[in-house]
């Protein structure tokens, strides 16, 4: 096996580590809360698309399916701030990890009695196709995970660097009354940055959906992609991509390389690594306050 | 309401504040030692569990509740305890000597777990404990020579002085179910953590830990060792939580990793919340939820079905989603746990009809970043 090969994989699935890892890193950057079902979002948002898509549901064309599942896991994520999360406001940061993870065990049991517990696959209109680039084969599923990332990253990195909006929610991130006396609408920001998260995890969802099977169970991938975000750095957005596409490369580079039962642990141990190296990620966005 | 006015030292030093309250958990004590009597052989057996699940979270609740450290992977500690209990006893060191040997090996593990753990804080704590917590997972799947790999392992039962504490064990028939020696065992080891909890709170051990938790500039500026006390809180949550490992490991006989998967961990995290965050009382009520919600759960399903005549029927998942509900309304409603709604309502009656519905509100907080230290 080429090691390229590899990497190929690895990058795309990197990518998707990176995605969800990014839905982590919005909500964290907004509301400094950390959502733990964000692995969960993604599985659902996998699962809302196949509704839409495949012949044997609603059968619809594969871009407007995609597109009607952003916007409807998007308005779930919104209504989930607004009825759930939103009670918790002021509560510490703990608190909410534990909620989520609930939430997570819930969506689970939701998407399990709606679409049964056994894998199922995205009817994907470029799954098996594939093209090379020297002696690589690289499916056009892979690149798809790829580009699309991409566009999705600076995307959202433009959104929170330039517009009023993304500003607004750093703001509201660092300091909530502040942000409340400059005339933030600091609830309504919180739930906007939720429904940006879960369409950003609904993308993720159908991505690894495009490349695998799906099942209930898929959300735990999420502790992946959280390893992902803290190698990044939490809260900063070219950081958990980075990071996702670290822990993405090292898994398939473990299994080629170290010994079987080893493999698994390897995104683990690096991450431990890293925290033990530098405890505020790699894009560190801790600062020192003065006094 | 009940004025304590002290007259005299040895008042401070009191365990109990006075002789209502001693009567009150004189009789808790009672009714939990007399249980094997008029317990059922599987309601005693799931009270044994919850007397283990007790012992779990005191150690957790030290860490969490009271040190302010949040772990996502205390179900390692209890794998910890449960493998070298049984390498011990499998070896035939007695079961008083290999009991503490295990605590203590679970305890060292976690005071070495602390060293990297010292630079991290918040969430990066709880997602580096959770990684640790699924690294422990598969390293027992490796470690094939002492845990038995995947296939698990098989631990002989306690014999203390010629007596068997087995789980099965009969005795004291016919007055008394099987398994009552065990049930006592872990009572008695629930009940000295307790008494080591409280009287640690009240040392300046346990108000060092207290101020790192409220705050940690704030303690280091009161010349509290921060990396010394950190270190200490890990150490002894991980004993306590050995200590329940390798009483688990009895429980069980026949054990493997799925034991103490990461969803364990996240359970006892949820237990000590549950029950109520800075409370020994918290890790009693959270442990006895946790022990119990299945059984209820259990029983209400078979209610249900043969009043609908639905047959037996189950829904993969549905345990954990009613427990998942559970929480969440506890979080939203009730953000102290069970212990914040007893004090609530304890206060209501000892002050009726005085008792306003503002005294418990908390002050408003508005959240502002962790980024800037």
């Amino acid at each position: 096996m080429d090691p390229f090969q590899l990497l190929v994989g690895g990058i795309a699935n990197g990518c998707i580590y990176g995605l969800v890892a990014l839905g982590f890193v919005l909500i964290y950057k907004a509301t400094e809360a950390v959502n733990f079902a964000q692995g969960d979002l993604m599985m659902l948002g996998a699962f809302v698309t196949m509704t839409f898509v495949n012949q044997e549901w609603w059968d619809f064309p594969f871009i407007p399916g995609f597109i009607l599942a952003m916007l409807v896991m998007g308005v779930f994520s919104y209504l989930l701030e607004f009825v759930i999360i939103r009670r918790l406001f002021g509560q510490p940061q703990f608190a909410v990890v534990i909620l989520t993870i609930a939430l997570g065990f819930i969506l689970r049991f939701i998407a399990g009695a709606i679409w049964g517990h056994d894998p199922q696959s995205l009817e994907f209109p470029l799954a098996g196709e594939s093209f090379h680039i020297g002696s690589i084969v690289v499916g056009y599923d892979e690149a798809f995970v790829i580009l699309v990332t991409a566009v999705l990253t600076s995307l959202l990195y433009l959104f929170f660097a330039r517009t009023r909006l993304g500003i607004a929610m750093q703001a509201s991130s660092q300091n909530q009354l502040a942000a409340y006396y400059m005339g933030i609408p600091v609830k309504r920001i919180s739930s906007l940055i939720w429904a940006l998260s879960g369409m950003t995890a609904s993308v993720a969802g159908v991505l690894f959906a495009a490349k695998g099977a799906i099942d209930p169970s898929t959300g735990l991938l999420g502790i992946k992609a959280f390893a992902a975000a803290v190698i990044g750095g939490f809260g900063s957005l070219p950081g958990a991509l980075a990071g996702g596409l670290i822990i993405g490369i090292i898994e398939p580079m473990a299994q080629f390389f170290a010994p079987s039962g080893y493999s698994q642990i390897a995104p683990y141990a690096v991450m431990l690594l890293v925290l033990i190296l530098r405890p505020n990620g790699l894009f560190s966005q801790v600062f020192q306050k003065k006094v | 309401m009940r004025i304590h006015f002290k007259t005299d030292y040895r008042q401070d030093l009191q365990l109990f504040a006075d002789w209502q309250t001693f009567c009150y958990y004189l009789i808790a004590f009672v009714a939990a030692a007399s249980a094997p009597f008029w317990l059922g052989e599987y309601l005693l057996g799931e009270m044994t569990y919850v007397l283990i699940w007790v012992i779990a979270g005191l150690g957790l609740m030290i860490l969490v509740g009271h040190t302010g450290q949040v772990s996502l992977g205390h179900g390692a500690f209890l794998a910890c305890g449960a493998y070298m209990q049984y390498n011990l006893i499998e070896a035939g060191v007695p079961f008083l000597i290999a009991f503490p040997l295990a605590g203590l090996f679970a305890g060292v593990i976690g005071a070495l777990a602390a060293v990297p753990a010292l630079k991290m804080s918040g969430i990066y704590l709880a997602i580096a404990t959770l990684a640790f917590g699924i690294i422990v997972e598969d390293v027992i799947i490796l470690l094939e020579h002492w845990t038995g790999g995947i296939e698990g392992v098989y631990i002989s039962s306690i014999m203390i002085f010629g007596i068997d504490f087995d789980r099965y064990a009969g005795g004291l028939e016919p007055y008394a179910v099987p398994g009552h020696n065990f049930y006592w065992l872990c009572l008695v080891v629930a009940l000295l953590a307790t008494l080591f909890y409280r009287n640690l709170l009240r040392s300046p051990t346990g108000r060092a830990f207290i101020a790192i938790r409220d705050s940690e500039v704030s303690a280091r500026a009161m010349g509290v060792n921060i990396a010394r006390y950190k270190t200490l809180a890990f150490g002894l949550s991980c004993f306590f939580t050995g200590l329940a490992g390798a009483l688990l490991a009895h429980f069980l006989s026949a054990f493997n990793y799925e034991a103490f998967l990461i969803l364990i961990s996240i359970q006892m995290l949820l237990m000590v919340t549950i029950g109520g965050l800075g409370s020994i009382h918290g890790a009693w009520f959270g442990a006895i939820i946790i022990g119990m919600l299945p059984v209820v759960i259990t029983i209400m399903r078979e209610e249900i079905s043969s009043a609908m005549g639905l047959g037996n029927f189950t829904i993969p998942g549905l345990d954990q989603a009613v427990f998942a509900a559970v929480l969440i309304a506890f979080i939203m409603i009730e953000p102290l746990g069970i212990y914040g709604r007893w004090l609530k309502i304890r206060t209501w009656f000892q002050l009726f009809p005085l008792a306003k519905k503002d005294m418990f509100k908390r002050h408003k907080s508005y959240l502002k970043t962790e980024r800037m230290r």
